[in-house]
Formats: structure tokens, C-alpha cells, sequence
């Protein structure tokens, strides 16, 4: 590059510069605001350029998901058809929504009616509406979990954390009635209580079910849940930065060879 | 024909036919073909193009979103999430949208800046200038309902902040909150009406780019050293010199942006617009999106009634008054020397001035607590100041170095011919 150019490209490259940190602090008050330490970064199979979702965790973790936490979490944006995405046979996957009951209708008399879920249902919500979730769950409302990853501050690793910080609440500390104390839960204090104590499932596949083992399987099938496309778009996007490069470099050689002259 | 300058003959009948009666191949040839541009451009002369090319993108994308997004309360994140997950590609075109409008705002602060600093909202440039600072208003507009669409927490605390300013307006201002809102909270009618909105305002946008061009292509663009062509030897013909130029600037531009779409979607939004909007829970902490927290700060910083201003109306006059000043930079400046290149002093205060912005954006992003209050009442001061006294002062005051004689003279190697069209060494 000579040298009429190399000042101008680099003040746009410390604008650019600027801006990254101007953005990165636009998004740390979000997560330091609250009054939690940051949970520790895992190393998960769907972080980076080249991830994909761990399909075996995923796997799991739908279990622990159908036996645990559905029982108070619906998962509203999410279909039994999507699992095949996750290695589950058309087969398996009947199966799986066979378990459960869905209201149909109405019929040609006019009456709903029950009948086995369809890999086309989405997945069966634990609770009719938001008040009888409150009802059963002393006034806290368990919140749906199709997009848990994307919703919070700091993703997988918060709702690992999460999961996985259950402890004594200290001595000066008092909980409020049926509520638990959590270390990375803004203000502590959560409506629920820990639910994946060792061995809360017995896993099909023989892996023992810890309590970290649990946590970071149902985080990873969530994470699959919070952005089903992700592979998609990781791939995708490798394609398209690799040939916008080589297309970039081309443009930069004509360019050159047009300007040579007047230069 | 109507403006022929340079009368062209297509060879082909069916261009020439429609040439004679509507010039549209001339007018393209003379505005984009032979155009005389400037020689000495750097790579900040790209961002005007790069800003046409990212308005095209969100409207393209944003016809073909509208065809499957619901503008309903009900249904309104729903359908965000079935275009995510079921709409064949929706996710790409939702992502390049989302991460569109951010750069579309950094492309077009670059934009701004180049202006500040090369002087070119100087005579006889001062409507390009001001049609721009439209533009500039009107994409705050259409950004700020657009991001009301999705239906999220900051979807809706943010349309909730933002549109109760206007009851900061002495006597009329809560009525015209509610007309704003065609209700008595930000709701169904609201988004319905943000909707419509968000679709139409681009094409307004679009007309007063096409005026902005327009403009331009009157009095030219400015360059880096603020001085006027005064001959051919300081131009070049558009094409094919900054067709090129732009084309090649658009494929890096593009490849900053696909790493963005494709590696950080979600970078620059944020994770509470992902939870759907809920009017009895306030998030702890409601933040605009990047690209308006320095207005954010300077709306923040007022903190005391100023005579009988009370201060949350002071804060929504400075705020404003941020973005109408801009209006008038073209005559506060009184200096006569266009580029900072030749400004010595006031090149320095145009970083001081970008620093300022850049610490009111910070400042936008942070709790108003303690010490940040005063931080951003001090650059806030300073953002006015910088307008207000710097610049009428400095061209009164400040020695400007001397012009060179022609563009020519101060970009090409000593001794070259003129024309600049000879044979060059390769550099």
C-alpha cells in the first residue's frame, strides 16, 4: 500500500477500533450492574468459528429436560420435528411426542379433545397459563425456556453457573420463605430450588448423572433450543468471509491496475 | 436533450430511443461516468457509498422480514422467533437487519466525522450538509421503532423511556404522549403504528438521500485538502477510478459486517430483548441501543432545574439541541479553511471532540450514579462547547497553514506533468 493510503486506512482501522470499544463497554454494565460475580467461562462444543452442538450432551440434556425441568418449564418456540436436528431418529422422535397429550379441536361437533402429541406439535407446556404456573410454584412464574442461552447476560456459562450454584446461603443472609440461595443469581435469592441433585436421572446412555454432569447437558440442549440455526450459520459464514477475501483481494489488484497510471 | 453537456450516440437503438425522450443513460454517463471527482480522495471518501449500499440492504431485507413478521402484541415476538427457526433463510435476513442497522449507524458516523474534520459542511456545501443531518434524523427515527418491533423487554421499556420525553413538554405534553401512543400505555395501537412507520420512514430516507446526491452532484465533493479543483489535472472521471475505489471498499467493509452477522449476531443487542415484553417487570437497567447513548447521556446528564426549566425537560432540550446544532456548524465555523489538514489547532479539537462523544456514548451505557453524573454533565458541556465557542472562536484566532496552489500540486510526486495521465513509475 503506499503511502497516501496508509494513513487514511489506518484512522478508519482505529475508528473501527474505537467503536469495538465503545460497544464493549456498552455491553459490560448489563452483566457487572447486577450484583453477582460472572459465572467462570466453560469451554463449550458451540463456541467459536468452527463449533457444533455436542449432540450426545444435547441428547441428554433433553432427557433431564423432559424429566426435570418441564415439570415447571414450558418450551413454547420449540417442536418435537426440530430433535431430528439433534440425531434423533423420525421414529425416536414419535415416540418422544407420543408421551404427551395435546389438546385438539374443535371437532366436528364443536368439543376439543386430547390426543398423543405429533412430531409437528410444539413441546407440551407443564401449565395452561401463567397463573396456574403461579399457583403451583408459590407465586414464582418459571419462565419458558426455548430462549434461555440468548436471554441472559453472559449465555451457556450463567445458566451452567446457575444450575451449579446452589449453596449455604451465609450466616447473614436470611431467605425469604421457599426461596434458595444461589451464588451467580442476581440478588441470590431464587424461586427455585435445586433440582439437579446427583442422580435426579437416570441417564439411558449409562453416563452417571451428577449434579455438573446434568447441568451441562440441559445447558447445551438449551443452548441448541436458544438458536437451532447456529451450525447453519457458522458454516455459512466461514463460506462467506473466505470468498469475500479472495474476492476482496482481486478487487484490491484491478483497483491497483486502474489507479497505476494516474498515481 | 434537456441537459447535454455531453451529448453521447448509443450504437444500441433501443438505448438511443429512450435516451432521446427520457435522458436517463446521459444522466447516469455524466453523474456517474465522466463526473469529475477529485484525484486525492482517501478511503474515507468510501462511506458515502458504503451508507447507500446499507440503506438498500435494510430495505431489501426489511420488505422481506415484513412479509413475515405479525405487528401484534400477541404475536409480535412469536413471529421474530418462527421467521428465527422456520422461515427458510429468516434467520440470516433478521441477523443481516439487526447487525445492518448498527453498521449502517457506524458507517454513517464515520461519514459525519470525515465531514467535521475535512470541512465539508463548508460553503457552498451547507445544504448537502443540513440534508444529511435530516438523513441522520430520520434514521434515529426509524431505527428507534424499529427495534420496538421484536416485542422485547428493551423493545418495550425503551419505546416506554423514549416516548414519554414528550411529556416533558410544558401543558400539552401528556396529551401528546397519548396520541402518540393511541392509548394511555405504549400498546397494541403503538406498535401497530411504529410498524407502519418503520416500513415508510426508508423510503422518506431514500428521497432525501436522492436530494442529498443531488446536491452534491452541484457542487462536487469536498477532498482531504478542502481546496477546489481548479482544472483537470485535480480531477478524475467517477468511473472507472471510484467505482473501483468503492467496490473495493464495500468488499472490506463487508467483510467486517459478515464477521459480525455470522460470528457475533447478537454482540451489539442486547440479551433482555430476548425475554418478551412484560409490563409489570422493569428491567433493572434500560439501555438504548449503542448508537444512541451518547444522546442517551447528554439526555441523562441534566440533573437540576435551571430556572424554571424543570430538569427533565432541560434534558430533552440539550438532547435535542445536540442533534439541531448540527444544523448550524456550517456558519459557527468561521474559519475559512476547510480541511483539518491545514488547521493545526483545530485538528486537535476535533479529537478532543471525538473523545467527547466517544466517553458520552460510555457514559450513556453506565448506571447515572455517582461519579459518572458528573463525567457526562462535563461532556455534555463540552459536546456544546466544542459547537458553541470552539469553533466560531478558532477561526478567528488560529493560523492556518499555507493552501497548496491546486489539488494537483499536493498530491502528485514534484515534477509530474499536469495531466497526470502519463505513464507512472509503479509505486
Amino acid at each position: 500500500m503506499d503511502k497516501a493510503l496508509e494513513r487514511p486506512m489506518r484512522s478508519i482501522t482505529s475508528l473501527f477500533a474505537a467503536f469495538a470499544v465503545l460497544l464493549g463497554g456498552a455491553l459490560t454494565p448489563a452483566i457487572a450492574a447486577e450484583e453477582a460475580p460472572t459465572p467462570p467461562a466453560q469451554d463449550w462444543s458451540f463456541d467459536g468459528v468452527f463449533g457444533t452442538f455436542d449432540r450426545a450432551a444435547s441428547q441428554r440434556g433433553l432427557q433431564v429436560y423432559l424429566e426435570v425441568c418441564s415439570l415447571c418449564h414450558a418450551l413454547d418456540y420449540v417442536a418435537y420435528r426440530n430433535l431430528t436436528a439433534l440425531g434423533f431418529t423420525e421414529a425416536e422422535v414419535e415416540a418422544i411426542a407420543q408421551r404427551y397429550s395435546v389438546t385438539d379441536g374443535p371437532d366436528d361437533s364443536g368439543d376439543m379433545f386430547e390426543r398423543p402429541g405429533l412430531p409437528q406439535d410444539r413441546f407440551v407446556a407443564p401449565f395452561a397459563n401463567e397463573q396456574a404456573a403461579r399457583a403451583a410454584n408459590n407465586n414464582a412464574y418459571p419462565p419458558d425456556l426455548s430462549l434461555m442461552v440468548e436471554a441472559r447476560a453472559g449465555g451457556a456459562d450463567y445458566l451452567y453457573g446457575l444450575l451449579t450454584g446452589y449453596v449455604e446461603a451465609p450466616d447473614d443472609v436470611e431467605l425469604s420463605a421457599g426461596m434458595s440461595y444461589n451464588e451467580y443469581f442476581p440478588g441470590h435469592q431464587i424461586a427455585m430450588p435445586n433440582m439437579l441433585g446427583d442422580g435426579a436421572v437416570q441417564y439411558t446412555d449409562g453416563t452417571e448423572a451428577t449434579t455438573q454432569q446434568m447441568a451441562w447437558d440441559v445447558t447445551n440442549f438449551l443452548a441448541w433450543t436458544s438458536e437451532p440455526n447456529l451450525e447453519d450459520r457458522l458454516n455459512t459464514g466461514r463460506g462467506v468471509i473466505i470468498y469475500l477475501l479472495i474476492f476482496a483481494g482481486l478487487l484490491y489488484a484491478v483497483k491497483r491496475k486502474i489507479w497505476a497510471k494516474v498515481h | 436533450m434537456a441537459h447535454g453537456s455531453s451529448a453521447v450516440e448509443y450504437r444500441n437503438p433501443a438505448v438511443r430511443w429512450i435516451d432521446r425522450r427520457l435522458p436517463i443513460f446521459s444522466m447516469m454517463h455524466r453523474e456517474y461516468g465522466e463526473f469529475p471527482t477529485p484525484r486525492n480522495f482517501n478511503y474515507l471518501w468510501n462511506f458515502g457509498a458504503l451508507a447507500m449500499f446499507f440503506l438498500v440492504l435494510m430495505i431489501a431485507t426489511g420488505v422481506m422480514l415484513a412479509m413475515h413478521y405479525t405487528p401484534s402484541t400477541d404475536q409480535a415476538f412469536a413471529s421474530v422467533e418462527r421467521i428465527m427457526r422456520d422461515v427458510n433463510g429468516g434467520w440470516l435476513l433478521r441477523y443481516l437487519h439487526m447487525n445492518g442497522a448498527s453498521f449502517f449507524f457506524i458507517v454513517v458516523y464515520i461519514h459525519m466525522f470525515r465531514g467535521l474534520y475535512y470541512g465539508s459542511y463548508k460553503a457552498p456545501r451547507e445544504l448537502l450538509w443540513m440534508l444529511g443531518v435530516v438523513i441522520f434524523l430520520l434514521m434515529m427515527a426509524t431505527a428507534f421503532m424499529g427495534y420496538v418491533l421484536p416485542w422485547g423487554q428493551m423493545s418495550y421499556w425503551g419505546a416506554t423511556v423514549i416516548t414519554n420525553l414528550f411529556s416533558t413538554i410544558p401543558w400539552v405534553g401528556d396529551a401528546i404522549v397519548t396520541w402518540l401512543w393511541g392509548g394511555f400505555s405504549v400498546d397494541n395501537p403503538t406498535l401497530n403504528r411504529f410498524f407502519s412507520l418503520h416500513f415508510l420512514l426508508p423510503f422518506v430516507i431514500l428521497g432525501v438521500v436522492v436530494l442529498h446526491i443531488a446536491a452534491l452532484h452541484v457542487t462536487g465533493s469536498n477532498n482531504p485538502t478542502g481546496i477546489e479543483p481548479k482544472g483537470p489535472q485535480d480531477t478524475l472521471p467517477f468511473h472507472p477510478y471510484y467505482t473501483m475505489k468503492d467496490t473495493f471498499g464495500l468488499a472490506v467493509c463487508l467483510i467486517l459486517f459478515s464477521i459480525m452477522v455470522f460470528f457475533a449476531p447478537n454482540f451489539m443487542g442486547h440479551p433482555d430483548n430476548y425475554i418478551p415484553a412484560n409490563p409489570l417487570v422493569t428491567p433493572s437497567h434500560i439501555v438504548p441501543e449503542w448508537y444512541f447513548l451518547p444522546f442517551y447521556a447528554i439526555l441523562r446528564a441534566v440533573t437540576f432545574n435551571f430556572l424554571f426549566i424543570p430538569a427533565e425537560l432541560g434534558g430533552v432540550i440539550l438532547m435535542f439541541g445536540s442533534i439541531i446544532v448540527l444544523f448550524f456548524v456550517s456558519w459557527l465555523d468561521t474559519s475559512k479553511v476547510r480541511s483539518a489538514k491545514y488547521r493545526p489547532v483545530y485538528k486537535w479539537f476535533f479529537w478532543l471532540f471525538v473523545i467527547d462523544v466517544l466517553v458520552l456514548g460510555y457514559m450513556g451505557s453506565q448506571p447515572a450514579e455517582g461519579i459518572n453524573v458528573l463525567i457526562a454533565q462535563l461532556a455534555t458541556l463540552y459536546y456544546f462547547l466544542h459547537f458553541l465557542v470552539v469553533l466560531p472562536l478558532l477561526g478567528k484566532f488560529e493560523r492556518p497553514k499555507p493552501l497548496p496552489r491546486s489539488i494537483a500540486e499536493a498530491v502528485l510526486p514534484r515534477g509530474r506533468s499536469a495531466a497526470g495521465m502519463a505513464a507512472a513509475p509503479a509505486e
